[in-house]
């Protein structure tokens, strides 16, 4: 068999996992990655749902993977052009660099939404404004308390910032962060017992196996208090704390409360250059701005260009589950699309 | 005397519509309340009834303001309108000279009929030419108007309205009187050898062609039927405008106003109407796809025809683009709110909950719930108002009641008003001198419904203040900003200039193609609670694609509303000018209380 050389565009747990399944299957892979390193996502979380594993963990395992001698990583290296001559893509990268692909697949993943566009729950205006993934750094730490100036004696989640929302014209559900909330809400708790931990929720979304029962575990054993309702804005008080207001729809009134830190639960959103890969490889995209499949039930891996496959959140929000079974299946997909 | 039976539907139409409006408008004036009476009353032997008669002439007659909106149209109108009068009055003159006296009321318009042979009487000739001129002028107009008809952009416009059946009997009856004229006196004229350049011309072709006499008596009938048929119908066509437009024009000089439970003002304008489809064109709603098609002018028609006009009242932005063109000068954004309160119940006492809490202070700073969604901008105030050192409150810093004006945008006129003095009685007892509020929404029910015996500012123009009184100092940076006029303030309060001065302080402020009065709406809009999230960025878009025809830098906004809506779909960044002020201002030590905050001080 001849060899045949794929290109993979993102090197996320997607780009990752489905580098090695070709590499194994014996084809030549370029794994491009835009930033200085592997990994994607995966390097700002720290412990992962359901289980709570290390996120390192799976990091780790993920670059033995791809260092195989079949896969060539190319960091800090983006596409610029790509050209397609009967079924062979030459794509043009930083510096000139032009390589040969008979097929590609494009692995770009997520970008965490801009809470600062929110501007009514005040992230970037008061410090006592975080968003998730601003948290998952703050738990690298060792000792959380000693990370907020003022003693930290309530906190407060808000689910769906940026997702489901009309206003910021993302309709769809992040999927990932009402699991989210609930693990770091555990995990905020296992570190400051004395702390209160409030969730305003819409909707709680438990769609994977162990989720709902950390969904349990959360308000039995940590007395974690899940209350429905948006919050409606965030503002300072006279003494500088913060106070949010929200309206309690199981209660049906409104709600007024102090609190000392206030933790947003950004979305998805498509990463930033998929509208230049859309226009080079001419790739549809859907009306939530993710690319979009051929067939969702079918060919889910397949785009509307032939040799050019999708796998991972660059089509929808996923979970690192999800992404690692898509990330296989493209690469079957792929395997039976060159040998054919 | 001079007396044919054909005259009868011409005299017995404008007979009958004489009585009909005398009947209409005595109802009217019989309706309307005390208080506009006695204005009336006082009013009437005063300047403002000769300022009324120059407008008719100024607006009814030669249509200036269309003019200045689309000088086609107005030759169009004027064409009509002027000149249909000017043939009137010529024409009485005319007849008057020659009976030397008075006649009949239908004598002049028919006065080619019973004096076919003018040759004998002063300046007959010269009359001869001068109403035929004038009829060519009308003619030309009705031209125009035909064309129109089946192709809007013969006189500049995009789009035009649909018609009645009604409308179009009557239409039709209007548009066969001044050609029927022609026709009736060319006939004439040809038989007599007789008439002036026009119908004198066209006469002798006529009567080369084929013997005239036989056609000139049906001709005048079918002259006069036209006439009368057009009398008759016109109360129930929109060309009740043109008797209806000069009741508006006297009414408005002596300052009546619209109100809620007065239905006469409201009748009054939705009948000045005369569909002349400005309103259309210039109305961002046309630009969206599935929606009811709810411009003023339709609107109108639904409410005039009495059909269900609640969907119409409803889908609106209140945004004043229309009303700014208007040329019968409707005050079709207030005439629209009044009507949404045909649809909404007025809940009482809602507000009881909400305890009066009051301070002393020199000025009070209302933020507005709008506000409290962008906290950048109520944060640059409480900077921009300690670095100039005001004694202020802030009033709705924590708890505080919501102006009123949503509601009342809501139509909910009642519950409104509820908040409005309850807000008034906490302003009051403050003793302050002035009020500064951030949301030009609020800015207007402050200005308009509270009657505070203190300055009301919005916080473009107290800012303007300070810089210009040195109170706050700022670093000018060269960073090119447009400023986008939001409908509240511009042409809801009239504020341009301000808010622009302001800027010039603290940037380069570059202008754009739709600024001021023409100013795009954000499509944010309170008023609107039908239009979809995504209409409204529809819309949002539009408006930031022609703000950034320039390349500016940055989108500058005087209104938390825009500002939001306008930052979520704009890839310039929107900002408001407190924030664009307070971040170039230089701050003095002794003030020097308050520096950045940022996420990573957790770190
Ligand atoms: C707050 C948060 C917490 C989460 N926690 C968990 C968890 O605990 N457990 C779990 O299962 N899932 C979790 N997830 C979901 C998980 O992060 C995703 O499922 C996973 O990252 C998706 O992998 P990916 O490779 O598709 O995308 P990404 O991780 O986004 O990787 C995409 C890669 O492509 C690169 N790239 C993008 N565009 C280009 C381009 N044009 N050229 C070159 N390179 C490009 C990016 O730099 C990046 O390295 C979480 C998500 C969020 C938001
Ligand atoms: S997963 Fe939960 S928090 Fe996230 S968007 Fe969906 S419902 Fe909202
Ligand atoms: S509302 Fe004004 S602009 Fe619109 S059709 Fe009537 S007169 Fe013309
Ligand atoms: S107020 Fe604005 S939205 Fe309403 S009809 Fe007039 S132009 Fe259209």
């Amino acid at each position: 068999m001849q060899t045949k050389t794929i290109a993979i565009i993102g090197a996320g747990p997607a780009g990752m996992e489905a580098s090695a399944s070709l590499a194994k299957l014996g084809h030549q892979v370029v794994l491009i990655e835009k930033k200085a390193s592997t990994g994607g996502h995966l390097n700002n979380w720290h412990h992962l749902f359901p289980d709570r594993r290390p996120a390192k963990e799976l990091l780790q395992k993920l670059k033995q993977e791809v260092n195989h001698s079949n896969i060539e990583v190319m960091v800090n290296t983006a596409v610029h052009e790509v050209k397609q001559n009967d079924y062979r893509y030459e794509l043009v990268l930083s510096e000139k660099n032009v390589i040969n692909a008979n097929a590609v697949l494009i692995t770009t993943g997520f970008e965490l939404f801009d809470a600062a566009k929110k501007e009514e729950y005040g992230y970037g205006i008061y410090n006592q404004v975080i968003t998730n993934s601003d948290l998952e750094q703050l738990f690298q730490a060792d000792n959380l308390a000693a990370q907020f100036k003022k003693p930290v004696k309530r906190v407060a989640f808000v689910h769906c910032v940026g997702s489901r929302d009309a206003k910021v014209n993302n309709h769809y559900c992040s999927k990932v962060c009402c699991v989210t909330a609930v693990k770091q809400s555990i995990e905020f708790k296992e570190r400051m017992p004395e702390t209160e931990v409030f969730c305003f929720y819409m909707d709680m979304r438990m769609f994977g196996p162990y989720y709902e029962e950390l969904y349990r575990e959360a308000q039995e054993k940590w007395g974690i208090v899940f209350i429905r309702g948006k919050i409606s804005e965030a503002s300072q008080t006279r003494d500088g704390s913060l106070q949010i207001k929200a309206e309690d729809t199981l209660a049906s009134k409104p709600l007024r409360m102090n609190t000392d830190l206030l933790v947003l639960m950004a979305g998805m959103v498509p990463a930033e250059g998929n509208e230049h890969i859309s226009r080079q490889f001419k790739l549809a995209i859907g009306d939530n701005r993710f690319f979009k499949s051929k067939d969702n039930h079918f060919d889910n891996q397949l785009s509307d260009t032939p040799g050019v496959f999708l796998a991972g959140a660059c089509l929808a929000p996923m979970n690192i589950t999800d992404t690692i079974s898509q990330a296989r299946a493209a690469a079957l997909r792929i395997h039976e699309y060159l040998t054919n | 005397m001079y007396y044919d039976p054909f005259v009868l539907p011409f005299t017995l139409g404008l007979l009958l519509l004489l009585g009909y409006l005398l009947v209409k408008y005595g109802t009217w004036f019989w309706q309307l309340d005390a208080q506009d009476k006695k204005k009336i009353r006082y009013r009437l032997l005063t300047r403002r009834t000769l300022i009324a008669l120059r407008e008719i002439v100024a607006e009814g007659l030669i249509h200036r303001k269309i003019f200045k909106v689309n000088p086609r149209l107005g030759y169009m109108h004027m064409s009509l309108a002027f000149g249909w009068f000017l043939l009137i009055v010529v024409g009485a003159i005319e007849a008057h000279i020659f009976v030397k006296g008075s006649a009949p009321l239908y004598f002049p318009i028919f006065f080619r009929y019973f004096v076919p042979d003018q040759h004998h009487f002063f300046f007959s000739w010269g009359f001869a030419q001068l109403m035929d001129l004038l009829l060519l002028f009308v003619l030309s107009g009705l031209f125009m108007a035909f064309a129109k008809r089946f192709n809007a952009k013969t006189v500049g416009l995009k789009k035009t309205t649909k018609l009645k059946v009604v409308d179009k009997f009557v239409l039709t009856a209007l548009w066969l009187i001044f050609p029927l004229r022609l026709l009736a006196e060319s006939l004439t004229s040809g038989y007599h050898n007789s008439g002036g350049f026009l119908t004198g011309s066209l006469g002798a072709v006529f009567q080369y062609l084929f013997p005239t006499e036989p056609f000139i008596y049906p001709a005048w009938w079918a002259y006069s039927l036209s006439l009368g048929v057009f009398f008759v119908g016109l109360p129930f066509t929109r060309y009740m405008h043109i008797p209806t437009e000069m009741v508006l024009i006297f009414f408005r000089n002596w300052g009546l106003k619209l109100k809620v439970n007065n239905p006469v003002l409201k009748a009054v304008e939705i009948y000045s109407c005369p569909k002349c489809g400005i309103c259309i064109d210039t109305c961002q709603l046309n630009e969206l796809q599935n929606t009811t098609k709810s411009q003023s002018v339709y609107f109108i028609q639904r409410v005039r025809n009495a059909e269900n006009y609640r969907e119409l009242a409803e889908n609106c932005l209140l945004c004043g683009r229309c009303e700014s063109v208007c040329p019968v000068g409707i005050d079709l954004t207030a005439l629209r709110l009044m009507h949404k309160t045909d649809f909404s119940e007025n809940k009482k006492d809602q507000f009881a909950f909400v305890s009066e809490r009051t301070n002393t202070a020199d000025v009070i700073y209302f933020a507005g719930c709008m506000t409290h969604l962008t906290p950048t901008i109520k944060n640059s105030m409480e900077q921009i108002f300690k670095q100039a050192g005001e004694n202020y409150w802030f009033m709705d810093k924590e708890q505080g009641a919501c102006c009123g004006r949503p509601l009342k945008l809501a139509g909910q006129f009642q519950a409104a008003s509820e908040l409005v003095s309850l807000n008034r009685n906490m302003i009051l007892q403050s003793g302050a001198h002035t009020l500064v509020t951030s949301c030009p929404i609020c800015y207007k029910i402050f200005k308009e419904d509270y009657r505070l015996p203190l300055r009301v500012l919005h916080h473009s123009e107290y800012i303007n203040e300070l810089l210009v009184s040195k109170k706050i100092q700022v670093k000018k940076s060269t960073i090119s900003v447009v400023y986008h006029d939001p409908c509240e303030l511009g042409r809801g309060a009239a504020v341009y200039q301000a808010p622009r001065n302001a800027l010039q302080f603290a940037s380069n402020v570059i202008e754009n193609g739709s600024s001021g009065q023409n100013s795009l709406c954000c499509g944010g809009s309170l008023a609107n609670q039908s239009l979809s999230e995504n209409n409204k960025q529809n819309i949002a878009h539009t408006t930031v694609h022609k703000l950034t025809d320039n390349n500016p830098e940055l989108i500058a906004t005087a209104c938390p509303m825009c500002k939001k809506t306008l930052g979520a779909v704009s890839a310039v960044k929107v900002v408001d000018i407190a924030e664009l002020v307070a971040k170039q201002m230089i701050v003095k030590p002794v003030h020097q209380k308050q520096k950045a905050v940022s996420v990573a001080e957790f770190a």
